[in-house]
């Protein structure tokens, strides 16, 4: 059984980062498309998240007390099931056939197919509000468990968002942790020129919310905020908000708005391989917009 | 606008939330918040799940600020670990509801019809539907039951809705013991599921609560061989009554309570065809959409049968009193009678 905690070092959760970022690439051109820069903004925090704080258990996914991780940006999955079957989830076989007819692998993640999804989504506003669902059973169950929600900064849009963290801070969800991964973009452009979504904390705060923020791609960062979460209980609702860089890992894919859905052609394929696997150089776009 | 008939002064206090008895007079403050008419019969949503809730862990409720209109708060007098009140706020209650079946509960979650199934649909559809996850929502205060509350508080959009959603079983309850029924089976049924009631305090239509209801099963509570009427939800009890002034004209209706929109029950369907020759359908629902076009469906291509789809009609209803709304659309007792007579009149 998996515990939080654990002696798991920097080196090995980047190289994990990077096996991450490398799966996305393989599977987008297996599916002819994919939500590269999305996965690559976050592709730290689900190595931090999946590698050295979950409390799950691969062997048996429906364990009753586990932590749960409802990720709400489902368009990053792609980055996700690598992991997954990493963990043991799944035979990583199955992902050679990703999104092929009739593969329980889809853009959007299907808890019904994939053992170790937690919730189905795509419809972005959603995974808070499955969020809060899952603490208050978990409160009515008697199981000290945590939610862990990952959003999009883009998806802060939708009203439902805010519904839920109303709601979560009403009902004193402090074992719900919302991540919000603050890539900077949503499709049309920045955030902040298509819908602004700042003062993120603020809102938050005042919506009855602990926060904090920090570098969404330093582990350091990630690990000490992961580490100082509150345990469930009657408290304050936690937010992350981890600053990040669209696309981070792919120079051509960093902070541009022609990569939110993408494909690779021609020998672009293999110099993205080849960057990537040279691991991850200082970002000209490190400072968030 | 056509001349409306003068009908008013029916009890709508099911949804008040206040009386001008004075508050001196009252030992407890919810006896006077949302407690209805003597007059009109119980809602017993709050209290059947709060008994089945006693023995099954798994039962909890949630409402969107309407825990009085709704009785919910019956539920929460006796299980309030297990009640949430999620204010205005029914996309966030739905999916939350969906959260919590993803941990092992069967939640109920209720509010008027036109904000659960409209304001929700997309989140019945993708987190409760799609995911077969075992939600219970439940609309009421369906059809034109809100009456002078008017279009945005009327859902005659629902049925045909939730209908077109994969995997989403969608019934209707009749009466309270029919409620009751649709409660106790639906804890058995797997998936997600959309309960529509009327005001929840509609006329008998089952003394006791029907024995053997089964999903997709429909109850056939009258014979007659010279047509059929099938019914469901709040025009069950006027179809019946119906069925009354039909017999003293010598003309025997079939009534069958087609509680279960989805999925249908195609064999009673075509009996119907078959043994009796005329087929209508009544519904407090645009004729767009719900029992009459699944009624359709069935019919289409298979069975040549006199049939007619009786409801609303594809417009939004005028302003008033829920009596004067079902004479006006002919949707009470005299309404379908002559309904039902036109049909069996035409060619």
């Amino acid at each position: 059984m998996k515990k939080s905690g654990r002696n798991i070092s920097e080196e090995f959760l980047a190289e994990r980062a990077r096996f991450v970022r490398l799966e996305t690439v393989r599977l987008s051109r297996i599916a002819g498309a994919g939500h590269y820069s999305s996965t690559f903004s976050c592709a730290e925090l689900f190595a931090a998240l999946y590698y050295a704080h979950l409390r799950v258990n691969p062997a048996e996914p429906q364990w009753p007390d586990r932590d749960r991780f409802v990720l709400s940006k489902g368009h990053a999955a792609i980055g996700l099931y690598p992991i997954l079957a990493d963990l043991g989830y799944f035979d990583p076989q199955l992902l050679d056939d990703y999104t092929r007819f009739g593969s329980p692998f889809g853009d959007h993640p299907d808890m019904k197919k994939i053992a170790g999804i937690d919730f189905s989504s795509g419809s972005l506003g959603h995974g808070l509000s499955i969020g809060v669902g899952m603490a208050l059973a978990a409160r009515a169950q008697g199981r000290a468990l945590r939610v862990h929600v990952m959003l999009g900064d883009g998806e802060l849009h939708e009203g439902q968002v805010w519904e839920a963290a109303m709601a979560a801070a009403h009902f004193r969800l402090q074992g719900l942790v919302a991540i919000v991964d603050r890539n900077g973009l949503c499709i049309d452009g920045h955030t902040e020129e298509v819908m602004s979504v700042e003062p993120i904390e603020d809102r938050f705060r005042v919506f009855g919310w602990e926060t904090a923020r920090i570098d969404g791609h330093d582990f350091k960062a990630i690990l000490a905020a992961l580490d100082g979460l509150k345990p469930a209980g009657n408290g304050k609702p936690q937010l992350i908000v981890a600053d990040t860089v669209k696309g981070r890992g792919v120079e051509r894919m960093e902070m541009s708005l022609n990569w939110h859905v993408g494909t690779l052609a021609g020998s672009d394929y293999g110099d993205v391989i080849a960057e990537l696997e040279a691991g991850l150089k200082p970002s000209r776009h490190r400072e968030p917009a | 606008m056509s001349k409306m008939p003068s009908i008013t002064g029916q009890d709508q206090s099911d949804i008040f939330t206040g009386t001008s008895t004075p508050s001196a007079e009252l030992k407890d403050a919810r006896s006077v918040k949302g407690t209805p008419s003597a007059a009109l019969p119980a809602f017993v949503l709050g209290e059947e799940l709060a008994a089945l809730a006693d023995h099954d862990p798994r039962i909890a409720v949630l409402t969107a600020d309407l825990a009085s209109a709704n009785r919910t708060i019956d539920f929460k007098a006796r299980h309030p670990e297990r009640f949430f009140d999620f204010g205005i706020a029914e996309k966030n209650m739905i999916t939350a509801a969906a959260g919590m079946a993803a941990s092992g509960m069967i939640p109920f979650a209720a509010t008027f019809a036109s904000f659960c199934a409209l304001l929700g649909a997309e989140q019945i559809r993708t987190d409760c539907a799609y995911p077969r996850m075992p939600v219970r929502v439940i609309g009421h205060h369906s059809g034109i039951s809100m009456g002078f509350y008017g279009s945005s508080h009327h859902a005659t959009e629902d049925l045909g809705m939730m209908r077109t959603i994969a995997e989403l079983t969608v019934v209707c309850a009749a009466d309270a013991n029919a409620l009751r029924a649709v409660l106790r089976a639906s804890l058995d049924r797997a998936g997600a599921m959309y309960i529509r009631l009327g005001r929840g305090r509609d006329p008998e239509v089952y003394p006791e609560v029907p024995a053997d209801f089964s999903f997709g099963r429909a109850i056939r509570l009258r014979h007659g061989r010279d047509l059929t009427i099938l019914a469901t939800g709040t025009e069950v009890r006027p179809a019946l009554d119906a069925a009354d002034a039909l017999d003293a004209a010598g003309i025997a209706a079939r009534i069958v309570d087609m509680h279960t929109i989805k999925p249908l029950d195609e064999a009673e369907v075509l009996a119907a065809a078959a043994e009796t020759g005329a087929i209508l359908t009544v519904e407090e629902h645009n004729i767009i959409g719900g029992l009459g076009s699944a009624v359709a469906e069935v019919l289409a291509g298979r069975s040549p049968v006199k049939f007619r789809r009786h409801g609303v009609p594809d417009t939004f209803a005028p302003v008033g009193p829920p009596p004067a709304l079902y004479a006006h659309y002919r949707l009470d007792a005299a309404g379908i009678a002559g309904v039902a007579r036109e049909l069996l009149a035409s060619a």
